[in-house]
């Protein structure tokens, strides 16, 4: 029986630091860790005392990748706290640039991260050199979806013009119909992007969990609906701590999560899982096409899964600023009246469902705030795919079983400065 | 030879690295200027050879004091990237609360595994040669940098205000709109971004040198907010800076 011992000292290619730790004696796993080291920033104390309208620009630093996604499901707590409906235009308006984070994130990923092990290279770098015309066409991908967040927001990293109730600029349709051509202009880079992808060999391993995300009668749910278990059942989102139950472990500055199960998964796969009829035309068509059928346990497809949504969101977000030009955009009044009270905010950002909560005093300041990040919750799944695959390796080189539960691990797309921002389920 | 250029990440959200990721219509000039040899969130190779570093994120443990030491003795040039970086930023917000409270409100009884000590920007631990401002950092103003340290001239940081660009912007002023901003003593660089997109400035890319912040406070309370109203907006990314801790 084997000794083996990996020691990989801050993964590469994710966003964040982490580190493998493997140790097995005798053929039996004594230790299988996805530390997570990243230094704790203590948002949720950070927010105390500061004023409603700063929320979202402040939890918006969480995280540049999903830095839009924060910004939403912060704005949506306070609104559920102030007890604030929205206008229709500021729902479509959200619900086009969380398109373009979902595609910037998803082909960050799939393109930049992932794509460089199947072409056995160490990152994107070299592959400008070999595959010119494939990094050509991530970039502009890259780029468009950059664009759509900009024309909302002013920008994709800390976008500005998002706040409570509405925006403080309106996209022009000038700028609208724009990015309606670069959008449709883009399709032949995304056939080609799933003709790429359904030629790689993804890994065939398959552990079923517990699959969570929102889901919502009227429409494939990214920024509304309640959370929906694959084991079945559904709660309202103000119950979310009914379900996620969280725990502190000594090598990880991210807390794990359990609900039904042990563990869970939340992101693209788990989405696709749950919500699979709701997806738009050509998306279902690139999942055929990509060898994507639900329900799917290998977590290697969740790359596949968000290039399924990457398809999905450019099809919504040409619908979207369809449905704007044609209602024809106008200033809104975005003055709030405040209250004293708890708001739950949850939303499907790139790597799955993110939770914000926050309580305010009569003066609008935040008393208390709890957020649950994807990555979070993603952890402890990712340690019992480990478990599973490790034992399935142990005749293979070292070098490789490294390399495998790395892309193991970059396949879940984790974005670990995210997570290490949680807080006690139990408000102290 | 094509200089040597690492790229690293303390404290922060990797919002910068980031940008510089998002530069999709001159990445492939840059990569043909400049060998990237260490960019931990792009790519797995890694080498301690390198030039110029370009370094994203604040100081908040003992740990990562030694690591900065370490790129300090390495790097010809140690360029701070981004608010975090360059004042401290966002991260400084828990300096004002105890930090024994903080740790316990997130992890609870177990907050003994989990050090941290008041955040401070990297100049605080080692010199930095150059500091590109901002949260984040606008993807020009990168660029500008890196070309002038690769001409070795020394890159032009504005040193006005924001309200000098916000005019050029043709943007109506922020005071007139009702509302208030921090552009008359924050630094210049960002082309007013957040005043075109109809919001205030938040002095992410902190002060001016020699600013006066006791008029600009005056002008606040002027405008109707108390002395706690006016603090916290100074802190919320300047919390580590000289007048404003």
């Amino acid at each position: 029986m084997r000794d083996l011992t990996i020691n990989i000292h801050h993964v590469t290619r994710v966003e964040g630091h982490g580190n493998i730790k493997v140790n097995i004696k005798n053929g039996v796993i004594e230790e299988l860790n996805l530390e997570i080291v990243e230094s704790p920033r203590f948002f949720e104390a950070m927010l105390r005392g500061r004023r409603w309208d700063e929320a979202a620009h402040i939890t918006s630093r969480i995280c540049g990748i999903c830095a839009v996604g924060h910004t939403t499901t912060s704005l949506r707590a306070t609104e559920a706290a102030f007890g604030l409906e929205p206008s229709e235009q500021t729902v479509l308006l959200r619900k086009l640039i969380f398109n373009g984070e979902m595609m910037q994130s998803h082909i960050l990923h799939f393109y930049f991260l992932v794509a460089p092990d199947f072409f056995g290279m160490g990152s994107v770098i070299p592959l400008a050199s070999s595959h010119p015309a494939v990094v050509q066409r991530a970039l502009r991908l890259k780029k468009l979806a950059n664009d759509v967040c900009a024309v909302v927001g002013g920008r994709h990293i800390h976008p500005i013009s998002m706040v409570v109730n509405g925006f403080t600029r309106i996209p022009k349709p000038s700028e609208l119909r724009e990015m309606r051509q670069h959008l449709v202009d883009a399709w032949p880079d995304l056939q080609a992007t799933v003709d790429l992808f359904s030629t790689l060999s993804i890994p065939d391993f398959e552990r079923q969990t517990e699959y969570v995300s929102l889901t919502n009668t009227k429409e494939y749910a990214f920024y509304d609906g309640v959370i929906a278990s694959g084991d079945g059942g559904t709660i309202p989102v103000s119950g979310y701590k009914d379900k996620i139950k969280e725990s502190v472990v000594p090598h990880s500055t991210a807390k794990h999560a359990s609900a039904t199960r042990e563990s869970y998964m939340v992101g693209a796969l788990s989405r696709v899982n749950n919500n699979y009829e709701q997806l738009l035309p050509k998306a279902k068509e690139a999942a055929r096409a990509l060898g994507l059928k639900v329900p799917c346990y290998n977590p290697f497809m969740i790359s596949i899964a968000q290039l399924v949504e990457t398809i999905h969101c450019l099809e919504d977000s040409i619908n979207i600023i369809d449905s704007l030009l044609s209602k024809g955009l106008k200033e809104e009044d975005t003055r709030v009246q405040i209250r004293a009270g708890t708001g739950v905010g949850a939303c499907e950002v790139p790597r799955g469902t993110l939770y914000h909560e926050y309580t305010f005093d009569e003066q609008g300041l935040i008393t208390a705030a709890n957020l649950i990040i994807p990555t979070a919750q993603n952890v402890a799944n990712i340690e019992r795919d480990f478990r599973s695959i490790v034992p399935t390796l142990l005749d293979r080189p070292k070098e490789e079983i490294a390399l495998t539960l790395e892309m193991l691990v970059r396949a879940y797309d984790p974005c670990i400065s995210c997570s290490v921002h949680l807080l006690n389920v139990e408000f102290v | 030879m094509k200089p040597k250029i690492g790229i690293f990440d303390f404290s922060g959200c990797e919002g910068c690295q980031l940008t510089v990721l998002s530069l999709e219509d001159e990445l492939l000039d840059l990569l043909g200027a400049v060998e990237i040899v260490n960019f931990r969130e792009a790519m797995t190779e890694r080498s301690d050879d390198y030039a110029i570093a370009f370094v994203e994120g604040t100081i908040t443990r003992e740990g990562e004091v030694e690591r900065l030491k370490g790129i300090r003795e390495r790097a010809k040039i140690l360029v701070a990237l981004g608010s975090c970086a360059a004042i401290g930023g966002i991260n400084c917000l828990k300096n004002f609360h105890n930090l024994e409270e903080v740790r316990h409100i997130v992890y609870g009884d177990k907050a003994d595994y989990f050090e941290t000590f008041a955040a401070r920007p990297l100049k605080a631990v080692v010199p930095v040669d150059y500091a590109i401002y901002g949260c984040p950092i606008p993807k020009q103003e990168f660029l500008e940098v890196a070309k002038a340290l690769l001409l070795a001239k020394k890159p032009n940081i504005p040193n006005y205000a924001v309200c000098v660009e916000c005019k050029l912007a043709e943007n109506i002023c922020v005071f007139d709109k009702g509302m208030t901003c921090l552009g008359p003593v924050t630094r210049a660089g960002c082309r007013a971004i957040c005043p075109t997109y109809g919001n205030k400035c938040e002095g992410c890319r902190g002060l001016v040198d020699q600013p006066n912040i006791n008029s600009h406070k005056e002008v606040l309370r002027e405008r109707g907010l108390t002395v706690e109203e006016v603090l916290a907006q100074f802190r919320m990314f300047g919390g580590c800076l000289e007048g404003i801790k």
